[in-house]
């Protein structure tokens, strides 16, 4: 299986963009993550599942340094994560996140969420930026909304202005976290839409999320975290169809019977 | 089962008479409010008719009347005129009242200046430039210098005292308390611990201490020839008083921010003043707009304590009018005139800072 895992891998790129090793976190006393091993190839598009408290938001937040962790190392792209601030800002300057409640910034317009960190942390001029925001807004089909503000659109509407912020950067690396989690059911899949034409594009994906349809119509390798560690990880023909670990079993028979 | 077919869109259903359906929801809608609403009518029976009789109907409005012709039954508003340049100006020389006109003519003139520039980047300059370069002219207008005949600043007072006080309280005490509130969250612990110090000091103790602090026992500290200026030291004590307010409000608005947008400008890679400056203040700013424009408010007021170090605001200008033998027994009139003078500014004030929320708004409209 694991030839498997690794032909499908191969058809990626040749090179890990992302390595975490022996990685460990505590909250506290609570031990968060326990020994995460986890390369991801350039292109490579991993789901991350589980359920609540599992640790798989803490995983990906550790990638861009949101969340400090005690033990073991990441490198992104070559740069380790270290408390050097300007390592962290280099790390975050590729690295782009869609966060579960949106968080756009609601006192910018929409226009001027994009263009705020092309602006300011890659020193590209007004101009520029705005052109290439418009863009990303009709490719995530709001371009007309360009100069509302963000607690005039839906939620739905505004999630994938965040996506088209994110994008904005041209980042290599793209954190999903629960990017539907908030968002009411009808208004899911304009942005599961979005997300899969952007995995189309090879652009670097990592994705918390449970929408398990996603991970079988995209992802090249779907990982399942309980209790703070990586408990299996497959192909998602394997992991869909034949899980092996008992907990994975029940994982999946309690959100697919739902 | 059923199938509906969608309703037709209706317009709301209009009573005929607005005025009498308004006067039966506010005023008469239960046993409780009808008898409320009399209580309140028969107060103001009792309350307006001698209010409006001295303000007005027995009052005499011939400026030229003096302090016996004027009699006694109403207000003799000719005490206002006569001592009006007193009110404004204080005790400055009466040649020399052209440079304060100046001064406030400038203010206006900034204003409409700015108000004509439609560019928000050429704005913004024009508006950091005005307060950087502002100050030091209305100085040098007030004070003297440059060819211009120094007024010490005893001689400063009145509505124009009062208005530079609070003027420089306000302008001084923003950044201050910015600096102060963003101190206090910071995760240095040295500055964190300043700040709280700070804050908590100067909260813990009235104005007037702070004043009597700054007139009285900071001289204590300098050699005898060391003459600072009192006015300077009042100014001083207040921006210190009011920086420690400001501060917390604005922490307040700080912890209103959700940790996601603390998250979000990390994420995009934006240092830490640029997330302070571009993701963090504006909103934590807006949210505390009415609380620093009621802070200022009460600043405003403050400055009637000035008295108590022995300067003359427009409110202790009334005590000092009506000591001379001319006006004696006026002081009605005079507290009337600074509380309704007073009563204009500040509900500026609080009006400007609602249109200020109107404007910021970016939630539905």
């Amino acid at each position: 299986m694991s030839e498997l895992i690794n032909k499908k891998i191969g058809e990626k790129g040749c090179c890990d963009i992302i390595e975490i090793k022996g990685l460990n976190k505590w909250y506290g006393d609570f031990h968060a993550l326990k020994e995460i091993d986890l390369n991801v190839k350039e292109g490579e598009i991993i789901v991350v599942c589980g359920p609540s408290g599992s640790g798989k938001s803490t995983l990906i937040r550790c990638v861009n340094f949101l969340e400090k962790f005690q033990e073991g190392s990441i490198l992104v792209d070559g740069t380790e994560l270290t408390d050097d601030v300007k390592k962290i800002r280099q790390v975050r300057s590729e690295v782009s996140m869609v966060f579960q409640h949106f968080n756009l910034f609601p006192h910018l317009s929409i226009i001027d969420n994009l263009t705020l960190a092309p602006i300011w942390v890659h020193n590209e001029t007004k101009q520029e930026s705005r052109e290439k925001a418009l863009k990303l807004l009709d490719r995530v089909g709001i371009k007309d909304q360009a100069e509302k503000y963000p607690n005039q659109l839906s939620g739905g509407q505004q999630q994938r202005v965040a996506i088209a912020r994110a994008l904005c950067t041209s980042p290599k690396i793209m954190l999903f976290d629960e990017p539907t989690s908030a968002l009411d059911p009808e208004m899911i899949s304009e942005v599961l839409d979005v997300m899969i034409e952007l995995a189309k594009e090879g652009i670097t994906m990592l994705c918390v999320t449970h929408e398990m349809g996603f991970a079988k119509k995209v992802a090249d390798r779907v990982i399942f975290m309980d209790e703070g560690q990586v408990i299996e990880q497959n192909t998602p023909e394997k992991f869909f169809e034949n899980p092996e670990s008992e907990r994975l079993q029940l994982f999946l028979d309690q959100i697919l019977t739902q | 089962m059923a199938i509906y077919s969608l309703k037709e869109t209706k317009q709301p259903p209009q009573s005929q008479t607005k005025a009498i359906l308004w006067l039966k929801d506010n005023l008469f809608s239960s046993a409780l409010n009808v008898l409320l609403t009399f209580v309140a009518l028969y107060i103001l029976y009792l309350l307006l008719p001698p209010i409006l009789n001295w303000t007005i109907f027995d009052a005499n409005f011939d400026m030229t009347a003096d302090n016996q012709s004027c009699g006694r039954e109403g207000a003799c508003w000719s005490f206002i005129n006569a001592n009006l340049k007193m009110f404004i100006y204080g005790f400055y020389p009466q040649e020399e009242l052209w440079r304060v006109n100046t001064m406030f003519g400038l203010i206006a003139v900034l204003i409409a200046f700015g108000s004509l520039i439609k560019n928000s980047q050429y704005r913004a300059h024009y508006i950091i430039g005005s307060f950087l370069i502002y100050p030091v002219v209305a100085f040098i207008l007030l004070h003297g210098g440059l060819g211009l005949e120094v007024v010490e600043t005893d001689k400063w007072g009145g509505l124009t005292l009062t208005v530079v006080v609070a003027a420089v309280g306000i302008v001084a005490s923003f950044p201050l308390g910015i600096l102060f509130a963003l101190g206090r969250q910071s995760e240095m612990r040295v500055v964190k611990f300043i700040s709280v110090v700070y804050i908590e000091f100067v909260r813990g103790v009235p104005l007037i201490t702070i004043l009597f602090m700054a007139s009285v026992v900071l001289p204590l500290f300098f050699s005898a020839g060391m003459d600072f200026d009192k006015l300077l030291r009042a100014l001083i004590g207040i921006t210190l008083f009011q920086t420690a307010y400001i501060a917390e409000v604005i922490r307040g608005g700080l912890q209103a921010i959700p940790r996601g947008q603390y998250e979000a400008a990390d994420a995009a890679g934006l240092s830490f003043m640029q997330k302070t400056t571009l993701v963090i203040l504006p909103q934590a700013l807006k949210i505390s707009i009415p609380n620093i424009v009621g802070s200022f408010i009460s600043l405003f007021k403050d400055t009637t304590l000035l008295l108590i170090i022995g300067l003359f605001d427009m409110l202790a200008i009334v005590g000092a009018a009506t000591s001379n033998s001319n006006w004696l027994g006026r002081e009605t009139e005079g507290y009337v005139f600074v509380a309704m003078v007073i009563w204009v500014i500040l509900y500026s004030m609080s009006h400007y800072s609602k249109r200020l929320e109107v404007r910021f708004s970016t939630e539905h409209k």
